[in-house]
């Protein structure tokens, strides 16, 4: 059994060191395949971080009328705070609010002058809030539209909500998001599927030269576990080494593209690669070895029939 | 030692014949040469004593075992028995003719002991000891067949089966071929070979069977080639 092994293991490694042309379009196409694999899931990444920090920087501002009893900002504060929809409420009093607006016009000495002309704060309190999907502004809205329509004129505490101004670049933006993750769902799905059928035939294509092999051998009374054992090796190699290729070919790509995406998607892809180095190295090896091993598996198990 | 008992064997349309009703037996330590016209049915009939190929009716006993009836697993194990040698050698390329042998006594699970002794021996019984490193496309046809006959016997088979051992080969190789077939054969391996050679069957002069449109028309204690 120990000899039969070590005999296969043997094989397997001359079979692809003296088939070493065969084997290095495999490991090549191998390699792309995985790198294509790779990229779609770098870009998953991209888009998944993108599309956070887009949807943080949605929210719904409520402004106070500066005179607005506490009570009753606080009221409708913890009624928004309690909505299910609602992930963060912040809270900015008028004090913070006239702070950050002097700290904003630094440079416009009219503003500031018009500010001094007043005597009293003319800001109110306001909070920003923040839903947990995109989607669930649209009811938030609703609600606080509807607690402004309970208040009566004299007691008017809500001065202005900004959803209706902001409402169509959210919607827009809703609309895009949904797009953009629907794409690239069906595109990296596609390229997916191309990559491990294009695996799937090089590797056949690469056992076809050895049908004559296979025949020979069980002619001299191989058994199959024999004859299959050295390919199966083989297809682990092939996943071995292209996995480990693709990752050496995304070091300088990202070196290059890191910087750029951090710019525009505000996500350092090389920072990424480095952090999770062995988690992506892993998969890529991963899937590498199980299309390999399965495509010789399957690639052999034709000539073994009959 | 070998038997055929009445076998045919038909192709799918039912009517042309490869075997028509082929009885005969092969005894221990027989040379039997097999003649006839191309397509008379000779590789046929090798290829059921291998059960590389089914009979449509009729059996084919290897000692008392059906060849037919031996489960697809069980089959390796049985073909161990047979030493083959064709006539288009059959070897594997990207192996040396060491390798070559060796491989069919390492799917033979023999241990690595036994293979450095009986491999030299058997590449030294075809006089190929200084090619033993040569991969089969830096050896001419004679050597590549004196290889295959290496590997054929490395295993001490009780038979040799040769599918025209001589087809691709000069005069001079095919003599080296055949005197070794009857080397092998006078220690004592039964032999069963096809040829269209009539050379050949005058110089071995043993028990020839020839065909004819799949059948047996002659069979001869110490035959000539008649055709």
């Amino acid at each position: 059994m120990i000899t039969a092994l070590r005999r296969i293991v043997k094989a397997g490694f001359v079979g692809f060191w003296r088939n070493s042309y065969v084997a290095l379009a495999s490991i090549f196409v191998l390699t792309v395949a995985l790198f294509v694999i790779g990229s779609t899931m770098f870009l998953d990444q991209l888009l998944a971080t993108s599309l956070n920090t887009l949807q943080t920087k949605v929210d719904i501002n409520v402004y106070f009328v500066p005179d607005a009893p506490e009570e009753e900002v606080e009221r409708i504060r913890n009624a928004v705070a309690a909505l299910p929809e609602v992930s963060v409420v912040q809270f900015t009093s008028a004090e913070e609010a006239l702070q950050q607006y002097r700290e904003r016009n630094q440079g416009n000495e009219i503003s500031l002058q018009a500010l001094e002309e007043l005597d009293d704060n003319p800001l109110g309190s306001n909070i920003a809030i923040l839903a947990k999907e995109t989607s669930q502004y649209e009811s938030i809205a609703r609600f606080l539209e509807e607690q402004q329509g309970l208040e009566s004129a004299q007691t008017q505490v809500i001065d202005e909500i900004n959803y209706a101004k902001n409402k169509d670049s959210i919607d827009t933006l809703t609309s895009i998001i949904n797009a953009v993750e629907q794409a690239s769902l069906t595109i990296m799905a596609v390229l997916l599927i191309a990559a491990v059928l294009i695996t799937f035939n090089t590797v056949r294509l690469a056992i076809y030269t050895s049908r004559e092999e296979i025949a020979i051998m069980r002619l001299v009374g191989a058994s199959n576990v024999f004859i299959r054992g050295p390919f199966m090796l083989q297809g682990i190699m092939y996943g071995l080494i292209s996995g480990t290729l693709a990752m050496l070919l995304f070091y300088p790509l990202l070196v290059w593209i890191g910087p750029r995406t951090e710019a525009f998607f505000e996500l350092n892809l090389f920072d990424y690669y480095i952090v999770h180095f062995g988690e992506i190295f892993g998969l890529l090896v991963g899937i590498g070895v199980v299309l390999g091993l399965i495509s010789s598996m399957i690639a052999v198990a034709r000539y073994l029939r009959t | 030692m070998i038997y055929f008992d009445n076998v045919s064997k038909l192709y799918n349309d039912g009517r042309s014949a490869a075997l028509q009703e082929v009885t005969f037996q092969v005894a221990p330590k027989e040379f039997v040469s097999i003649v006839g016209h191309s397509g008379a049915g000779k590789t046929t009939l090798l290829k059921m004593i291998i059960a590389e190929d089914n009979p449509s009716h009729g059996q084919v006993f290897f000692e008392s075992l059906d060849v037919h009836k031996i489960p697809k697993t069980k089959l390796p194990h049985y073909r161990r028995k047979i030493g083959t040698i064709f006539q288009d050698f059959k070897l594997l390329s990207h192996k040396t003719a060491y390798e070559n042998v060796a491989f069919a006594m390492e799917a033979n699970g023999r241990d690595d002991k036994e293979i450095v002794e009986n491999v030299p021996q058997a590449l030294a019984l075809v006089d190929l000891d200084d090619k033993a490193w040569n991969f089969p496309n830096e050896l001419s046809g004679g050597e590549k067949q004196r290889v295959a006959i290496a590997r054929a016997i490395v295993n001490q088979p009780d038979i040799i089966i040769a599918d025209e051992p001589t087809g691709n080969l000069d005069p001079i190789a095919t003599y080296e071929v055949v005197q070794i077939l009857r080397k092998i054969n006078d220690l004592g391996t039964t032999v069963i070979m096809t040829t269209h050679n009539k050379g050949v069957i005058d110089e071995i002069e043993r028990r020839v069977i020839t065909m004819d449109d799949g059948r047996i028309v002659r069979d001869d204690a110490t035959g000539k080639y008649v055709l």
